[in-house]
Formats: structure tokens, C-alpha cells, sequence
């Protein structure tokens, strides 16, 4: 029988993260599957700025720190100098999809052998719950107040979408984690990603869906059923490409 | 070994391979665009990476993620991409790992212009990025000192941690020159890096390269070692060219392209019986403050500030160690415009002449 423990690449420490927070269940996924396959000393955690940050509190492993949107640029930087190391960036909305965009194109069209992932709940947490690049229309956050107005802010960016139409990624595909069933998919799926990158394959993005309940104003349950009829509508869960389906498991 | 012609900016750029640099990030931009054309095929040829970032802010912040396994690792830019850059250096200096950025250097603010000034030293100096750290800043006035001076730089970014620029203008990047290269360092004989995030010994991984600092009494100290740092240089590292001063009443200040002209000027002035020489900084920090306190200030009667830059950015430096003592004058020009043919021969002969008050 299975036993259930502790992924060696998380510190017997709290995450910090509030409670109901999926960062917490996201960084546990990853975690697992590192420790499944074996790369716990082997890989490098690029950890960028927002709430994800608070990763540095309780990951063990190596981590090398990035400035705000910049992650695959210092992944670029360290995975090109060594590229025999398992290297990922756990990224937030707003660090990919607004001040990171350049950087995140940018790595993908180069497809650049490493992961990222890609923490999507349409906010930015660790500031208080400003409108991020994701948030939807008519999501109330602390800078539209009133709910998110197309007319002035445009519409919530699908990053799995505009990714796939590059050339180069081998692999992009989003899940949502307010069900067990999307987080079996979600880890099946980091797996993946993290064997196309050891096998030298190329870029790799997998977009967590999540949630916020300090900053939706939700309770943690309220914030599944918001996903379901509200997120998962938007933004489609699903493989948005996979150059290699009939390579790799 | 034989002295090759060659370009300024391809100079530093086989300098740097020289020196065991293997990870290159750059973005186009006039008037450095030789320096990544040159490593885009040269560093393949030593097993080295070369990336065409999407920006410069991409760019730096490639080079971090490279010198955080040890490798050295360069990006070169000109002004408006230098002030992109602002954001990685800050954050190099924050986690404490050594990079060379090359600033080809041209006329500002703004857009500016594509044509050689020496309007980036007060970003060089006092501020390379936010968070009030320094980086020792080293400005070429030959090629085979711009050679010479990017070879060393990473012995110098690797022994502080930290990064260091050279600040050339669009002038020396362009002319050709002859220069002697030194011995190709070998970049798996320069030894284990105690930054390498792959040096880990033992059963469990946790090397860490952060710049937050918790709680803020640590990143005090970061702070107060990084001060002492920059007094260290300030007593080790100074490198200047003291040029006929000894016996001089009047004494220019300038640096790189201004430095060469002034030069000839004072050689020509010279030959007329004027007692004129140079004070040419050559690490623009730290600053050569020695040079000015040691001068006998009963026989010095002027200094020339000469820069191609309005207003002069050097001048409060030196002012800061002259102290009032004597007059400071200023010869420049800006914007991208060079100094005339006799134009520091004729100006410093009319302040000589005192006709300049």
C-alpha cells in the first residue's frame, strides 16, 4: 500500500500561504512529482515575486531568486549553462502575463529547454488583490472596485492560447484545481512537461488554475464553486499542444 | 603574441572570451551592435552561449541566471538600454553575483543620439540601478587598455560579488586599433565558485541565490559590508594615469576619448611654455581622490574639466576633493558632438590665458 508523505522538496515547515490557497496544493504537486522522479537534488526552483515567493519559506532545493516577470529570462540564462539540471519557474498571473509578458514569449518562441508553470487566480495576491492581466470581466478587485470593465481594461489574457499558436513549445496545456480529477490531470501533466524537458525536448508550460479566497472575499469552499461557473468557462482546461503525444507517455 | 587591427567594440568582445567569459545576453542597440555580432559566432566557437535576448531587461537577466552557476557571463548595451538594464544589475548586487556590463556609451537623455558622449558617468557611478549599491567602474582610453581592463574585469566582479562596468564612449568602440591579446583562460581551470548553484555537496540540495533579505537587520549588514566593500576599493583599486602634473599649474581632468584628445592638446601647450597636465581616471569609481589631496595647491592654479558632456558630470567630484582650493573650468561638448581640432588646445589656452573668467 502507498504511504503518504511529505515530498523530500518540502521543509517540514508552514507554506505561508493563507489558508485555501491553492499555491499550496500547486507547490505540493510539483514537489511530488520531483520526488517521483528522483530530481529532487538535481532540480532548480526559479522562484519570481509575488506570492509565490513565499516558496522560498518551505521549498528545499536550490532556488535562484528572479526580479518580477523575469523568470524565464533567468531561467534562459541558467539552463543554457547547465543544462543537465531540471529547471522550472512557478509564476503568477501578473508576473507572466503583465510585466513577464516579453519574457515569457519570448523563452517559449526561443523553446528553451525548461518548464514553466503557471499559477493563473486572477489576481495579485501578495499586493492586496489588485486586477491582474487574468482577472474576468466583472471581477471586483481593490483597483475596480466595481468589477473588471472591458470598456477600459480589455479582456482577461488566455496565455495557453497565445503560447500554443508559437512554433517552437512542445508541450502547453492548462488544468483546474478545485476538483481531485484536475489535479490528478495537473500532475500527470507536470510529469510530462518535466520528462520532454529532461529528454531535451523543449518548452514546456503547464497554467494552473487556482484560487484566492483572501482576495475574492470567498470562503476557500465558495471559491471551488466560483471556478466552476466562472474561471473554467473562461479559461478551457485542456492540451492546448503536445509535440511529442506519441514519444512520451 | 602578434598585435591584431581591430575594432573597439570587437576588442572588448574577444577580451571578454579571452577572459573565460561563455555566456553572452545582449539586445541591439547603436553604438555597441558589434560586440553581440562578434560573440554571436565567436562564443559557439569556444563551447560558449550566445542568446539574442527580447529586451535588455531580458538580456541582464539572462546573465544572472548564468553567473549563478559560476560561469562568467557578459551583456554590453548603450545609454536608453543601460537604464533598462538598471533593474538585473540592481538585482546582481542584491544576491551577490559577479557579471561585466559594457556601456558603449552615446548622447542623452531620452532617445538621445546614436553619436559617442560621455553622458552615462553619473549613472555609472552613483547609480546603476535602485537600492544605492556601486560597482567599480572602469573607463578605457586605448583599445589595449579597453583589452586589458575587460580581461580583468571578472577578477574583480568574482572577488566582490558583484557587478562591474566598463563605461566606454562610441568613439573608442568604433576606431580601429592595434592590440595584443593575452593567454585564452580556461574556463574549467578557473576553479569552483562558492555561488555555483551546482557546487552542493551532501545528500540534500538547498543552495539559495535571493535578494530578499529577512528580517531587515540582515540586509543591514548586507548594506554596511557592501559600504566597507566600496572603501576597500577606494584604498586598493584606484587606477589612474597622472600625466605631466608633477610641475603643472593647470590641470585637466578627463577621461576616455576626452582624455586621448586633451593629451595632444597638452603636448602642444607644452611646447609653448604652458605648465598644463592631466589627471585621466581610469576606474571612474572608485575615484581617484589620492590624485587631487596629494597636488601642492600654492603651485596648482586651475582645473579643467574636459568631458563630452553638458552639463559636465565629472564636476562634482572633482570639486568634492579640490574643496575650493582652486578654480574649476569646464571644456565640453554634447550631445554627440565631438571637440573641434584644436578645440582643447584652443580652450584651455584661453582659460591659460585668462580669458575664460
Amino acid at each position: 500500500m502507498a504511504e503518504y508523505k511529505r515530498p523530500e522538496s518540502l521543509k517540514k515547515t508552514p507554506s505561508g500561504f493563507c489558508p485555501g490557497c491553492m499555491h499550496s496544493l500547486a507547490t505540493k504537486l510539483i514537489a511530488e512529482v520531483i520526488g517521483e522522479m528522483g530530481q529532487a537534488n538535481n532540480c532548480v526552483h526559479i522562484v519570481p515575486v509575488g506570492c509565490s515567493t513565499l516558496n522560498l519559506a518551505y521549498w528545499q532545493g536550490d532556488l535562484l531568486g528572479a526580479a518580477h516577470g523575469r523568470a524565464p529570462a533567468v531561467a534562459t540564462g541558467f539552463k543554457r549553462s547547465n543544462p543537465d539540471r531540471l529547471v522550472f519557474a512557478y509564476q503568477g498571473d501578473g508576473d507572466l502575463a503583465a510585466i513577464g509578458l516579453a519574457e515569457i514569449m519570448g523563452a517559449a518562441n526561443r523553446g528553451e529547454n525548461f518548464t514553466v508553470i503557471f499559477f493563473n487566480n486572477q489576481t495579485y495576491g501578495m499586493t492586496g488583490g489588485q486586477m491582474a492581466p487574468t482577472t474576468l470581466i466583472g471581477q471586483k478587485t481593490t483597483t475596480t472596485r466595481n468589477g473588471r470593465d472591458a470598456e477600459t481594461t480589455g479582456y482577461p489574457m488566455k496565455m495557453c492560447e497565445l503560447i500554443s499558436t508559437l512554433e517552437a513549445p512542445a508541450f502547453v496545456a492548462r488544468y483546474a484545481l478545485n476538483t481531485p480529477k484536475g489535479c490528478k490531470d495537473a500532475k500527470k501533466a507536470i510529469r510530462k512537461a518535466f520528462e520532454i524537458q529532461m529528454a531535451g525536448k523543449g518548452f514546456t508550460f503547464i497554467e494552473l488554475l487556482g484560487n484566492c479566497p483572501t482576495n475574492w472575499g470567498l470562503s476557500p469552499l465558495k471559491t471551488l464553486e466560483y471556478m466552476e461557473s466562472n474561471t473554467i468557462p473562461y479559461f478551457v482546461p485542456g492540451v492546448y499542444k503536445d509535440k511529442y503525444k506519441d514519444e512520451v507517455k | 603574441m602578434a598585435k591584431v587591427l581591430m575594432k573597439g567594440c570587437e576588442a572588448i568582445a574577444e577580451a571578454a572570451v579571452r577572459a573565460g567569459c561563455r555566456f553572452f545576453a545582449g539586445y541591439p542597440i547603436t553604438p555597441q551592435n558589434e560586440i553581440p555580432e562578434y560573440l554571436s559566432w565567436r562564443l559557439p566557437e569556444v563551447g560558449g552561449v550566445f542568446v539574442q535576448g527580447e529586451s535588455e531587461v531580458a538580456s541582464v537577466n539572462m546573465v544572472y541566471g548564468a553567473a549563478a552557476s559560476g560561469c562568467r557571463a557578459m551583456t554590453s548595451s548603450s545609454g536608453p538600454g543601460i537604464s533598462l538594464k538598471a533593474e538585473g544589475i540592481s538585482y546582481l548586487a542584491g544576491t551577490g553575483l559577479p557579471a561585466v556590463i559594457v556601456n558603449i556609451s552615446r548622447g542623452g537623455p531620452g532617445l538621445g543620439s546614436i553619436q559617442p558622449a560621455q553622458q552615462d558617468y553619473l549613472q555609472a557611478t552613483k547609480a546603476l540601478g535602485h537600492g544605492g549599491f556601486r560597482a567599480m567602474v572602469f573607463a578605457p582610453a586605448t583599445l589595449q587598455e579597453a583589452v586589458d581592463l575587460t580581461y580583468n574585469a571578472w577578477d574583480y566582479a568574482e572577488r566582490d560579488r558583484n557587478p562591474v562596468m566598463i563605461l566606454m564612449d562610441g568613439c573608442l568602440g568604433a576606431i580601429m586599433e592595434l592590440v595584443e591579446f593575452p593567454e585564452m583562460k580556461d574556463p574549467d581551470r578557473l576553479g569552483t565558485k562558492a555561488w555555483d548553484l551546482n557546487r552542493h555537496e551532501g545528500d540534500t540540495r538547498s543552495a539559495r541565490l535571493l535578494s530578499p533579505y529577512f528580517p531587515e537587520a540582515i540586509l543591514e549588514l548586507k548594506n554596511t559590508s557592501q559600504k566597507k566593500m566600496n572603501e576597500r576599493w577606494a584604498q586598493n583599486d584606484v587606477q589612474v594615469e597622472e600625466f605631466m602634473t608633477e610641475d603643472a599649474e593647470y590641470i585637466i581632468v578627463a577621461y576616455g576619448i576626452s582624455a586621448r584628445v586633451s593629451k595632444e592638446a597638452i603636448l602642444r601647450l607644452r611646447e609653448e611654455g604652458y605648465k598644463v597636465g592631466m589627471i585621466r581616471p581610469i576606474t571612474l569609481y572608485p575615484f581617484p581622490k589620492e590624485s587631487f589631496r596629494k597636488l601642492n595647491y600654492e603651485q596648482v592654479k586651475g582645473f579643467i574639466d574636459v568631458e563630452l558632456a553638458i552639463p559636465a558630470q565629472m564636476h562634482d567630484d572633482i570639486e568634492l576633493e579640490v574643496k575650493g582650493r582652486a578654480p574649476i573650468y569646464e571644456y565640453c561638448r554634447s550631445g554627440g558632438l565631438l571637440f573641434d581640432d584644436d578645440g582643447v588646445y584652443a580652450a584651455v589656452k584661453k582659460i591659460l590665458d585668462g580669458g575664460a573668467k
